[in-house]
């Protein structure tokens, strides 16, 4: 039996930055998987790209839960999928990082790529967010790289991305 | 993740014409949990759902949690309910042009007491569209061998794709 969830690349930070890239993702597997934990210098969401591409290729749908209340929002023909709340910042407890997921089913088909993912933020302080994203990236085009950024400011040192990918077979 | 093999694909499936339903069977019970991806569309917007070892029954229920883009809400099928739905029969649902993607976490499948199932559902359309989580209930005992998953009414069209995955704990 294949071993069919591989880590491909891996980034922990040693100093702050605003994104980080995974490049060169071959196409040998199914899905792919990322998981990062992290922290940023501004409070706010992280962004997720693919292939360099901006444009108008993206769109999301959150629902957000804060600890007392629940919402729902979305964003269509965007330049990015929005992980939104899901960055914490300095205001948060000390020590505390963001864990986060997104899945990427089909990444090198010719088809649209759907994503799943949820962002969670808990700092043992009244407020904060966990969300739950679906994204979808209009693109025939296999995605052969993922970027990962803070929407404002940087992700600290220690921020540490893990990229997986999943055959099915 | 360690090189030993955890997370294993037991079956996939791609559809070459469209089917209103494929079967997962003759599961092994040497994993611990099951966990199955789905990326489809379908014919009309109904939500996938998944019935086990040929149970068409109401021995199942649900509880959601979905965002809309505009508000989040919560319901559950009520009791006894024929199947487990991936997500609200009212609101989520497959898109004819959209490919969307549906998760079912299917936990002790091979042990002897009621399963439980997290689902997953994720339906960006570009502007409309749900997003939520749910879990399901099937009140009975025996092993999991056999999974259904439907289109809920509806039919998957071709390309749309199925994996099962076994996830040992050991």
């Amino acid at each position: 039996m294949p071993n069919t969830y591989v880590l491909i690349s891996s980034n922990v930070l040693t100093t702050a930055a605003a994104s980080i890239t995974f490049s060169a993702i071959p196409s040998t597997y199914t899905d792919l998987v990322v998981r990062w934990t992290g922290r940023g210098t501004t409070s706010g969401n992280y962004t997720i790209t693919f292939n360099g591409t901006g444009g108008t290729s993206y769109s999301h749908i959150r629902m957000t839960g804060s600890g007392s209340a629940a919402a729902s929002g979305q964003a269509s023909s965007t330049s990015f999928i929005q992980y939104v709340l899901s960055l914490e910042d300095t205001s948060y407890t000390a020590n505390t990082f963001d864990s986060n997921e997104i899945y990427v089913p089909g990444y090198a088909t010719s088809n649209d790529k759907p994503t799943g993912g949820t962002g969670t933020q808990e700092n043992n302080a009244a407020l904060s967010y966990m969300n739950v994203t679906a994204g979808l990236f209009r693109s025939a085009s296999a995605i052969t790289s993922l970027t990962i950024g803070a929407q404002s400011g940087n992700m600290v040192a220690d921020s540490s991305f893990y990229l997986y990918g999943i055959k099915n077979s | 993740m360690p090189a030993g093999a955890t997370y294993e694909p037991i079956a996939t499936q791609t559809l070459s014409t469209s089917a209103a339903s494929i079967t997962f069977s003759s599961i092994a019970a040497t994993y611990t949990d099951l966990r199955i991806i789905l990326v489809a569309k379908g014919d009309s917007a109904s939500a996938p759902m998944i019935q086990f070892n040929g149970d068409t029954s109401t021995n199942y229920s649900g509880t959601f949690v979905a965002g809309s883009g505009s508000a989040a809400s919560s319901t559950n099928t009520g009791a006894n309910d024929s199947r487990i739905r991936s997500g609200y029969t009212s609101v989520a649902g497959l898109s004819s042009t959209i490919p969307h993607m549906y998760t079912f976490d299917i936990f002790s499948y091979a042990g002897s007491t009621f399963k439980t199932v997290l689902t997953s559902f994720s339906e960006d359309n570009n502007g409309s569209g749900y997003v939520g989580r749910g879990v399901g209930l099937w009140r009975n005992t025996s092993a999991i061998t056999s999974i259904l998953v439907g289109a809920g009414g509806a039919n998957f069209l071709t390309g749309a794709t199925f994996t099962l995955y076994g996830i040992k704990n050991a």
